[in-house]
């Protein structure tokens, strides 16, 4: 099919930007939630890439089975982190990241 | 035999969170000690060619493979379990937060078990997040804030590396269509010159960088193994990182992404980088359990050293090192803990004397860091021999000299701990210290007592043990 | 163009748009509202792509799942008042303007990149079902999940029970 590198083309630009947007708002952010809302995006990205790899070589049912998979982990991931953030409000009542750095090195 | 190694600890969490609460938080240690006894068991017999039926082989095709390389790790998580679980015995107070303590162990175990036993890259990925979440869960346990600390950072730093690694698999399924190791190193011997490829090797390697804690990947690991609960450091720097880290780029280099020049180069110039960085990063510290954190850096950039170099020698002298450093780094910290948990305080400057109240703890303390710097007859002087010896022999001189004088760096920061914190005067407030409960002292032991008689038997184990592990490297 | 790229070009678009908005708004409600619409463009890029079984699951899970995940984390933490959130208003242009400025050069730059794709395949697959391949194939992953599973309901035990 001549369309299909068309397709991956704009596809992996677009999960190339979208990971960009994931470490930008890790990198410059100091609130605990938002930088879990960057891993959020970062793990979009990456199951966009995998869906689109199983697309190109017409293996879409493992690339299927990887993504669900995938999803299964974050979300776990997310939920523990989750935790940790309502512990750490419980403790110093902010969600500011900056207040935690007295562990220095 | 290799499925129960998987399927017993997944049996043991189900039947023990049924509904006989008090029957069950009593029972959860006493099982946890039989199924690391009952790893370390299964994997000698393993070792020793007894291969009994896999009873389980007809209703789960799970794909298990296990060579010389997966023993060695074996036994390792094996006795960092056991010793985990005596030190969470002794510090952890509560039926029910020792209990979630155990589930949680054992969650670790069939992670690092199904890690060191895999064949697929993306099963890796999913045992490898087991191990971290598990790994996240213990040093949050006990919510204090520095605890809490470490391990956010830990969780991002690790989905990042999550990250690099699920996009290399997506390009390698993209080329080959399947994520088996076999698969995988097909792909990278048949396409090697194209710049998808030669990205997805990369990126791989940084992701596992990343979890291994090696230097500039390292942000995470001092806030991490300084500010975990007692047994949860013991688990993490004994074998978790390692496990999931340097084992995985072990297999890697050497079945996957096989003979790369390039590769070992960056592997080389990242081992040195982190021996000179953990060993002066060291020297300056004040927080005993911060210093050990920065010395186990220093010693994984041993191992990526010696597997930068890529020989046969070499790379025994890596899976050695990692066994040893598995082995003398629980030592060190199952003795923070009894320091820990007897004074109250890991800050050098107020410790002192210790010395004469708690005499095992000295004693093995004493073993445990000359076993570290290189001090023979114990392990780690000669698996640390090993190492410059095949990096001499492969003419990296450079490397090689660099190794020797961070050992000599080694000798003295562990030195001056041990005359801050054991020897000398006792320091005010610490009259009443005494020895450390059994469970932590029994666990010190059992590790001293391996660390030195492997050091003895080691020339007899030369060409028994050691030589047949590189049989796995083709 | 077919009409088939020209939604393609849609998609992808909004999805850079919306993960962008996600990203740079200053209320992290709004934020959220933000991740879940992103799931949903995934999705609808996920059914373009032949895998309806994932496109289900990201919707049910990323969407659904998460976004309460999220909101009662919210929630549970505190409410700035208004005068703060004026202020982080400014400071938050300040530091996420060169955002898009990234993403439009990042665009024009991998547009012009001169990797090919010339990979040719071994085989078929022998194996079409996702479902044959979950429960039949890769039963380790299977063992994983459970266990990761049985991981996060120990964490949130551990972590919330006072």
């Amino acid at each position: 099919m001549t369309e299909m590198p068309q397709v991956f083309w704009l596809f992996s630009i677009v999960a190339t930007l979208l990971l960009i947007t994931g470490f930008y708002c890790l990198i410059v952010t100091y609130n605990l939630v938002r930088a879990l809302i960057g891993l959020e995006i970062l793990t979009k990205s990456v199951t966009l890439f995998i869906i689109l790899a199983g697309y190109i070589t017409g293996r879409t049912a493992l690339a299927q089975a990887l993504a669900i998979t995938l999803i299964i982990i974050e979300v776990v991931v997310i939920a523990v982190a989750v935790g940790i953030v309502l512990c750490v409000y419980k403790n110093i009542k902010s969600i500011d990241g900056r207040l935690l750095r007295n562990i220095k090195g | 035999m290799l499925s129960p190694l998987l399927l017993l600890p997944l049996l043991a969490i189900l039947i023990l969170n049924l509904p006989f609460r008090s029957l069950m938080q009593k029972l959860a240690v006493w099982v946890g000690v039989g199924l690391s006894l009952w790893q370390i068991v299964a994997v000698v017999l393993l070792a020793m060619g007894h291969k009994s039926a896999d009873p389980w082989g007809k209703f789960f095709t799970l794909g298990l493979s296990c060579d010389n390389l997966t023993l060695v790790l074996l036994t390792s998580i094996g006795i960092v379990v056991l010793t985990t679980i005596l030190v969470g015995w002794q510090t952890i107070g509560g039926d029910k937060q020792r209990f979630g303590f155990m589930n949680l162990v054992f969650v670790a175990m069939i992670g690092m078990n199904g890690t060191v036993m895999l064949t697929d890259l993306f099963s890796l990925y999913i045992f490898i997040e087991v191990t971290a979440v598990a790994s996240f869960i213990l040093i949050a346990f006990q919510r204090d804030t520095n605890a809490l600390e470490g391990a956010f950072k830990y969780i991002i730093l690790s989905a990042t590396a999550t990250v690099m690694m699920l996009l290399s698999i997506s390009i390698i399924l993209l080329v080959v269509g399947d994520t088996s190791f076999a698969a995988a190193g097909s792909a990278v011997r048949q396409f090697q010159g194209n710049p998808l490829v030669i990205l997805a090797v990369g990126i791989f390697m940084c992701g596992l960088l990343i979890k291994g804690g090696v230097v500039p990947f390292h942000g995470w690991l001092p806030a991490a193994y300084s500010a975990a609960p007692a047994a949860a450091s013991v688990l993490l720097a004994g074998i978790a990182t390692k496990t999931s880290g340097i084992y995985a780029l072990i297999r890697l280099t050497t079945s996957v992404f096989a003979n790369n020049e390039s590769l070992n180069n960056i592997l080389l110039l990242a081992g040195a980088i982190s021996i000179l960085v953990g060993a002066f990063a060291a020297i300056g510290q004040s927080d005993f359990k911060k210093m050990l954190a920065y010395s186990s850096i220093s010693q994984v950039g041993y191992i990526i050293l010696a597997l930068g170099c890529g020989t046969n020698l070499a790379i025994i002298g890596a899976i050695f090192h990692l066994f040893n450093h598995s082995i003398f780094k629980s030592l060190l910290f199952v003795n923070s803990a009894a320091v820990e948990t007897q004074s109250g305080t890991t800050d050098m400057n107020k410790l002192g004397g210790l010395g004469t109240k708690m005499p095992v703890t000295n004693a093995t303390s004493m073993i445990a860091f000359l076993s570290t710097a290189g001090v023979p007859p114990l392990a780690g002087f000669w698996s640390k021999l090993i190492i410059v010896v095949a990096l001499w022999q492969n003419g990296l001189h450079a490397y090689a000299t660099i190794a020797v004088l961070a050992s000599v760096l080694t000798l003295a920061y562990l030195l001056l701990m041990q005359r801050k914190v054991f020897f000398g005067k006792l320091a005010d407030g610490l009259a009443n210290v005494k020895e450390a409960g059994w469970g932590i002292t029994s666990a010190a032991t059992i590790l001293a007592a391996i660390t030195v008689s492997v050091g003895i038997l080691f020339p007899w184990m030369f060409n028994s043990v050691l030589i047949p592990i590189s049989s796995f490297l083709k | 163009m077919t009409i088939n790229i020209i939604l393609n070009i849609i998609l992808g678009v909004t999805l850079v748009l919306a993960a962008a908005w996600t990203v740079m708004t200053a209320r992290l409600l709004r934020s959220v509202i933000g991740l879940a619409i992103t799931s949903v463009i995934l999705t609808i890029i996920m059914f373009r792509l032949n895998s309806p079984l994932a496109a289900v699951f990201e919707l049910s899970v990323c969407a659904g799942l998460i976004s309460a995940i999220f909101i009662s984390c919210i929630s549970l933490t505190q409410r700035l008042t208004d005068e703060q959130a004026a202020e982080k208003q400014k400071e938050r242009f300040s530091k996420f303007w060169l955002l898009p400025v990234i993403l439009v050069l990042a665009g024009v730059a991998l547009y012009q990149l001169p990797i090919t794709l010339d990979f040719h395949l071994p085989a078929a697959p022998t194996e079409t079902d996702v479902r044959n391949i979950i429960w039949n194939l890769r039963h380790l992953d299977l063992v994983g999940q459970i266990v990761i599973l049985l991981a996060g309901a120990f964490g949130v035990v551990a972590l919330f029970k006072d």
